[in-house]
């Protein structure tokens, strides 16, 4: 959990689980999480190919310092326990279970994990997981799925699901999605896990594709899921901190290291006593600094 | 593993290798299809026989043809193949993968 706090997950790129070109190139983009699917991208026919093919990339293909995730087949289909024994034995960091609608869900999962590591002599707890939400049941269940599991590493809205579950479609300006968002928001949050936003899946609309980011920014999601590697420069920009903010939080973090050669409890800048909340949101501002480039080794603004 | 049908796995997009595996009487016979076949024919059939015998297949007739796959891909390819012709889908071979 302690390591869950410290990542970055601005942005999740899907990559269809049977596609060679695409699995081996998915670590060029710079994208914080890797999304395998196994899923939906792969047709009924190719199931145990993807599944293989996945696996054998994980073994031999360097993704840098992506988190590695793989979106396994739902828990009613005959694939769900292939899929889950094989990318544990592949070491993957996180299997996304789809269309989760209930904790029991979550804790059949963590036990056919745990099955897995056990069969294959892996050290309990080394695979993660998490839950997509993708139906009215699963936003209602969203507390409760977030926080079934000491190993969910976050939930993540799928709206395509969610909307026809709901007897609408997706609009431009997101109103439908406007209670899922909160709830799954607030579930992550009461649990101590990451929230994804859902795929915007217009690539044309450039437009509509900032403007969808930037109020998911606002919100407080950790990122979103992306269908195309084309995404991932324009959430990493909205997710990047102002140079006031950059500064600021540099600020913060110097007063914390000179209440610390003080000796001091009480960590005070200009004057002012500094709070637990202003010290995590410094310590956040900085780390999406570091990873936007935007900052040297030692903290400082870099100039462009 | 015995064979028991034809079996296919892999398509013909770039970057993957398609296999077809059929029965034969004895050993291991690859019909190769590559653009890099002077460089790396000798090498694509190598992992390709090195993964029929790690699955315990003595007897094949293999056609492959490549679109540039690396080699996870063409072990990955193989694999699927083998497990399709020798109907074990749904038994996934733990110890090759």
């Amino acid at each position: 959990m302690a390591e869950n706090e410290e990542r970055l997950r601005r942005t999740m790129m899907f990559v269809p689980g049977n596609n060679p070109a695409m699995v081996k190139d998915a670590g060029i983009y710079g994208a914080d999480s890797i999304m395998f699917d196994l899923e939906d991208s792969v047709s009924m026919a190719e199931k145990d190919a993807a599944r293989v093919l996945v696996y054998e990339a994980l073994q031999t293909q360097d993704y840098g310092d992506a988190e590695l995730v793989v979106r396994v087949n739902g828990q009613d289909t005959p694939y769900y326990e292939n899929d889950v024994k094989a990318m544990v034995k592949a070491g993957i960091d996180i299997i996304r279970l789809p269309k989760a609608e209930s904790p029991e869900m979550v804790q059949q999962l963590e036990a056919d994990i745990i099955a897995a590591e056990k069969q294959f002599g892996l050290p309990e707890g080394s695979t993660g997981l998490m839950a997509a939400i993708e139906s009215a049941k699963g936003v209602m269940n969203a507390y409760p799925i977030a926080s079934a599991s000491k190993r969910m590493m976050g939930i993540a809205l799928s709206a395509e699901d969610y909307t026809t579950d709901m007897k609408t479609h997706r609009y431009p300006d997101g109103a439908e999605l406007e209670f899922a968002r909160n709830m799954v928001l607030h579930a992550a949050r009461a649990a101590g896990v990451a929230a994804f936003d859902t795929v915007f899946t217009n690539m044309d609309d450039t437009e509509g594709f900032y403007r969808e980011t930037e109020y998911i920014h606002q919100l407080g999601f950790d990122g979103k899921s992306l269908v195309n590697p084309r995404q991932i420069p324009m959430v990493n920009k909205v997710y990047e901190p102002t140079e006031k903010e950059i500064r600021n939080a540099k600020n913060v973090i110097n007063a914390i290291e000179e209440a610390r050669l003080k000796g001091s409890g009480v960590i005070s800048m200009n004057g002012q006593m500094v709070d637990r909340p202003v010290v995590l949101r410094a310590q956040r501002v900085m780390r999406i600094a570091k990873a936007s480039n935007l900052v040297d080794e030692e903290g400082n603004y870099i100039e462009k | 593993m015995e064979i028991k049908e034809t079996a296919v796995a892999g398509t013909l997009e770039s970057s993957d290798i398609q296999i077809m595996i059929s029965k034969a009487a004895d050993g291991i016979q690859i019909d190769l299809q590559s653009d890099v076949e002077k460089q790396f024919g000798d090498q694509i059939r190598s992992v390709i026989t090195t993964t029929l015998n790690e699955m315990g297949v003595t007897a094949a007739k293999v056609k492959a043809v490549d679109k540039g796959a690396l080699d996870c891909v063409i072990k990955a390819r193989a694999i699927a193949a083998v497990q399709r012709a020798s109907q074990t889908t749904d038994q996934p071979a733990w110890e090759v993968l």
